[in-house]
């Protein structure tokens, strides 16, 4: 591991994994945005602090979206009363992004209790997004009380019947995948059968070297399976994406930046734009986390994510609302 | 003389008084377990249920209250009864008219589980 002396760290991890002191000096700059870049094996970390330092190479490419989560609409207790304010401020901050994104993914927990005036609000306000099409997976709280019916209708229309889905865009290909349905009692998040058959077929005909975007609501990794954090079948998913040379796991549900590299999989956790949790294991239960009014947006934030042709990396961004 | 006389009979006014609250008390507590035999209640807090395991008479209704700033949801594994979402403060009651064992979990969290015995 070489580390100069600014915010840069350069690991060379010969075919092997990310330096876990590199990947946690990269994680604790979480709470000021970070940009981490994986190049051919090597990964660059950038603090989003010091931008003046960051190499404008690294943040073009052939395509760029940003990843929203857990807006919680309809949430007013303490730890945030203003949910929608916040979601606001998200999408201010998307605006004036200097090179507008393609798209918005947002994942999951759009709602706090799938009510019709909830997702109203969250439509409303994406409307102002400079980037028009949305890409949704629903979370727990989308799909209290009739199954996702309501969420179906709105957000999954054009989805498998279960509302799980692939596109396409520059070359990349995206799965939408759905693990808040049919929870088991002491169980984690869950695909099922049906979707991990479809994922199969759906990856099968394309080539190795595209690279693939997956997102879901729960972490498609062991986070920390005491509080639930992690996908009881995710194993599997993960092995039909064995063959490809760049995978992109992003996922929300757990309201605060995390990142882990195994092999040709980076997984990525987004921050929240209503609430903090606590780090895992850090509190009694991971309820909503109160901080002081003047910080809350420092825990708040988006995830730019931005793909460059041909150099099998994506280069994902954190940024907070602060 | 006089005075121990007088606190003599204070004593005993005392240990009749006391002698009153006693019966008084064990008579709240009969008409307490009475109530026990009807109701009970599990609290929601923290992501737990509290308490995780209760046994009661059948007959017995249960009530769960929602103390977290998250919505959840009390949801039988087998079936027998399921809630709508619960949020902040509001209750969920089910009335266990047949001996056995409930498990049941919160169907948005469901590593929070707890068991109703009814005997």
């Amino acid at each position: 591991m070489a580390r100069n002396t600014k915010d840069e760290i350069l690991h060379d991890h010969n075919h092997d994994g990310i330096d876990r002191r590199g990947f946690l000096k990269c994680m604790a700059w979480a709470g000021t945005g970070a940009l981490c870049v994986m190049q051919g094996g090597v990964l660059k970390s950038y603090s989003m602090s010091r931008p003046s330092e960051m190499n404008p190479a690294d943040m073009k490419g052939e395509l760029s979206f940003v990843q929203i989560s857990d807006s919680h609409m309809g949430f007013n207790k303490p730890a945030n009363p203003d949910v929608a304010a916040t979601l606001q401020a998200a999408v201010d901050k998307i605006n004036a992004l200097s090179r507008p994104p393609e798209f918005l993914l947002h994942t999951g927990d759009i709602s706090h209790l799938s009510k019709p005036e909830e997702f109203d609000t969250v439509e409303q306000i994406l409307k102002s997004a400079s980037a028009k099409d949305v890409f949704y997976v629903p979370g727990e709280h989308d799909v209290l009380n009739d199954d996702g019916k309501q969420y179906h209708e709105r957000f999954a229309k054009g989805a498998q019947e279960g509302g799980w889905y692939s596109f396409e865009k520059k070359g990349v290909h995206f799965v939408g995948l759905v693990n808040v349905m049919n929870l088991k009692a002491g169980g984690l998040g869950t695909l099922g059968h049906e979707q991990l058959e479809w994922l199969e077929k759906d990856v099968q005909h394309l080539k190795s070297s595209t690279p693939i975007v997956v997102f879901a609501h729960i972490p498609l990794w062991a986070v920390y399976p005491e509080w639930g954090w992690g996908t009881e079948d995710s194993a599997q998913a993960l092995a039909y994406l064995k063959k490809f040379g760049s995978v992109t796991v992003l996922n929300g549900h757990i309201h605060q930046i995390m990142q882990k590299v195994e092999g040709n999989v980076t997984f990525h956790t987004a921050c929240s734009t209503a609430f903090p949790q606590p780090k895992p294991g850090e509190a009694p239960s991971p309820g909503p986390m109160k901080v002081p009014a003047e910080q809350l947006r420092s825990v708040l934030g988006i995830t730019d994510v931005n793909y460059v042709s041909g150099q099998h990396a994506l280069a994902v961004v954190d940024s907070t609302l602060a | 003389m006089r005075s121990s006389v007088f606190l003599a009979s204070l004593l005993v006014m005392a240990v009749m008084g006391l002698g009153g609250i006693v019966a008084e008390h064990s008579s709240f507590v009969a008409s307490a377990q009475e109530t026990a035999a009807s109701t009970s209640e599990v609290k929601i807090d923290n992501f737990v249920f509290g308490p995780a395991a209760i046994t009661v008479p059948v007959g017995t209704t249960v009530t769960w209250i929602n103390r977290d700033d998250i919505p959840h949801t009390v949801v039988s594994t087998e079936k027998v009864f399921k809630s709508k979402v619960l949020d902040t403060d509001e209750k969920f009651s089910y009335t266990f008219t047949k001996a056995g064992e409930y498990p049941y979990f919160c169907s948005i969290h469901p590593k929070m589980t707890g068991k109703v015995v009814v005997q």
